[in-house]
């Protein structure tokens, strides 16, 4: 299970998290806080880069739809941020909203009932990836020909 | 010289009504859903992806739908949206070395750590058509193993640790971009490899078929190839620290071709590379081929007069956008344009014709 310990590993799990199951498990903390938009959602494109030989100089390997955002909580004023894959605003929204509700004292709340559930369920969908690679692992064996 | 003409809107109109409708296909057939094309259609979603030069798999399904299977039409959308996205920013240069790999081989070294994982490959079908596909049954779920988390080092590494292969030279230096600044030649390798990695796969490929057939020969191994999932991490300034931004599916190739060396320096294997979106080997090995070839002068090679090796021939023309572009406007109304030639034509053989008149009457 990856870490969530940090806001840098939060943001980040919030991040690579499918839509509808973040949204699903958002619904357990109830009806959404109160908030402003510092910056409502805006989708655009973020130029990925790779490395020459995988560990050289970088170039450009194509843009990527990213969804980024920032509001404020009403209650307390706590900033939440977010820059997730994709087009979903609905996603950013949530996402954001989480980091800023985990700088509250819901923090233990959003642990336990959106990070935690998320982590793990991602952390299983890796796992069952993982698990039908290994099944494809070769086992070379030699064969020994006798010449006589 | 362009004139406006009016008149055909109707026409144009009732075309694309009709392509609406022969998009659909014979409505006793079901409709076919973006979802089953992301999901069922994976390769040429990567493939739209990689040339469009945009990683989103729900837009480049989207895409495939509505060019009814056109991958360059496909493609060509994606591009045309790509350009109404502003730009965020740049990630931090991807870690292929920590890929959650589906598929790791090597042709070079048979036990290599972290072992050869030969993923969900085409590799080894026979290639006979399944009729089994014809009549939809349910999938068998593929066996499972229990996943081993060793570490899978790069087999480049190997090499490189003994000084076997050239090293690539480490730099942060923000790197050109060709939708930013036109290309221009020279072009520096991460230029080429940018415009290889959303050039067209048949061309690359074709490009990379002629090195191998001898134009250009470089002796390459597949050093290494894989296929997986790794993170997209992002500086993000409000914040002052770097986050994951989500995640993506690669293809990393990386060739081990035959040496240089010289007085001073002893002989080594050389480097080429490939890296494109999704699952596209046949792109990142073509990739990688022709990014070898394309280094003949920074590794002090003889230039051959090899198609492959001619920076401004491969990169001018991998694009299959700018391709189709000027080759499909042709058979946009020319008429001023081929009036001006027919009247030329005319003339001229008036004029041929006057002549040959007044030399048969002088004869």
């Amino acid at each position: 299970m990856s870490c969530i310990d940090t806001r840098k590993e939060w943001m980040g799990l919030l991040a690579r998290a499918p839509a509808g199951l973040l949204a699903e498990l958002c619904a357990g903390l109830g009806s959404e806080p109160g908030f402003a938009w510092l910056r409502p959602p805006e989708t655009g494109g973020v130029m990925l880069r790779g490395r020459m030989g995988g560990t050289g100089a970088p170039f450009n390997l194509g843009e990527m739809t990213v969804t980024r955002c920032a509001l404020r909580l009403v209650d307390g004023g706590a900033v939440g941020h977010a820059h997730v894959q994709g087009r979903d605003r609905d996603k950013a929204r949530r996402a954001a909203l989480i980091d800023a509700l985990m700088q509250t004292a819901r923090a233990e709340e959003c642990r336990d009932r959106v990070l935690v559930p998320l982590s793990t369920q991602m952390e299983q969908q890796r796992q069952a990836r993982a698990a039908r690679a290994a099944a494809t692992r070769v086992e070379f064996f030699t064969m020994v020909r006798g010449e006589d | 010289m362009y004139v406006a003409v009016k008149g055909g809107e109707r026409a144009i109109k009732n075309a694309h009504a009709w392509l609406a409708e022969e998009r659909r296909g014979d409505p006793s057939v079901a409709d076919l859903s973006v979802a089953q094309i992301r999901e069922q259609l994976a390769l040429a979603v990567d493939r739209v992806m990689a040339e469009g030069s945009l990683y989103d798999p729900d837009l480049a399904a989207l895409a495939i739908k509505q060019a009814r299977g056109d991958l360059i039409e496909a493609i060509f959308l994606i591009r045309a949206y790509r350009t109404t996205l502003p730009r965020l920013g740049a990630s931090r240069p991807v870690d292929t070395g920590v890929m959650a790999c589906d598929r790791r081989i090597s042709a070079t070294f048979k036990d290599v750590p972290g072992g050869q994982v030969l993923g969900p490959t085409f590799d080894y079908t026979h290639r006979l058509l399944d009729f089994m596909l014809a009549a939809e049954g349910e999938v068998m779920p593929a066996p499972q193993a229990e996943p081993c988390d060793a570490p899978m080092p790069r087999i480049t590494g190997f090499l490189d640790r003994d000084g076997l292969i050239g090293q690539e030279a480490p730099s942060d230096d923000p790197p050109p971009d060709l939708t930013r600044e036109p290309l221009e030649f020279p072009a520096d390798r991460a230029l080429r490899l940018q415009a290889l990695t959303r050039g067209d796969e048949g061309f690359v490929l074709g490009m990379a078929y002629s090195t191998q057939r001898g134009y250009g020969r470089n002796h390459p191994f597949v050093g290494e190839l894989r296929v997986g999932m790794v993170a997209v991490e992002m500086e993000i300034p409000e914040l002052g620290f770097a986050v994951e931004i989500g995640e993506v599916v690669l293809t990393e190739c990386e060739t081990v071709n035959q040496f240089t060396g010289s007085k001073t320096e002893p002989p080594q294997f050389t480097r080429g590379y490939g890296l494109a979106f999704g699952h596209s080997e046949r792109k990142a090995i073509s990739m990688a081929l022709v990014d070898r070839a394309l280094r003949w002068e920074e590794l002090g090679e003889d230039n051959v007069g090899a198609p492959a090796q001619d920076a401004e021939f491969v990169l001018a023309h991998a694009d299959n956008i700018q391709a189709s572009g000027f080759l499909e406007h042709i058979k946009l109304p020319h008429y001023v344009d081929f009036q001006s030639e027919l009247e030329l034509v005319r003339r001229i053989r008036a004029e041929a014709a006057a002549t040959s008149a007044v030399r048969a009457v002088a004869e």
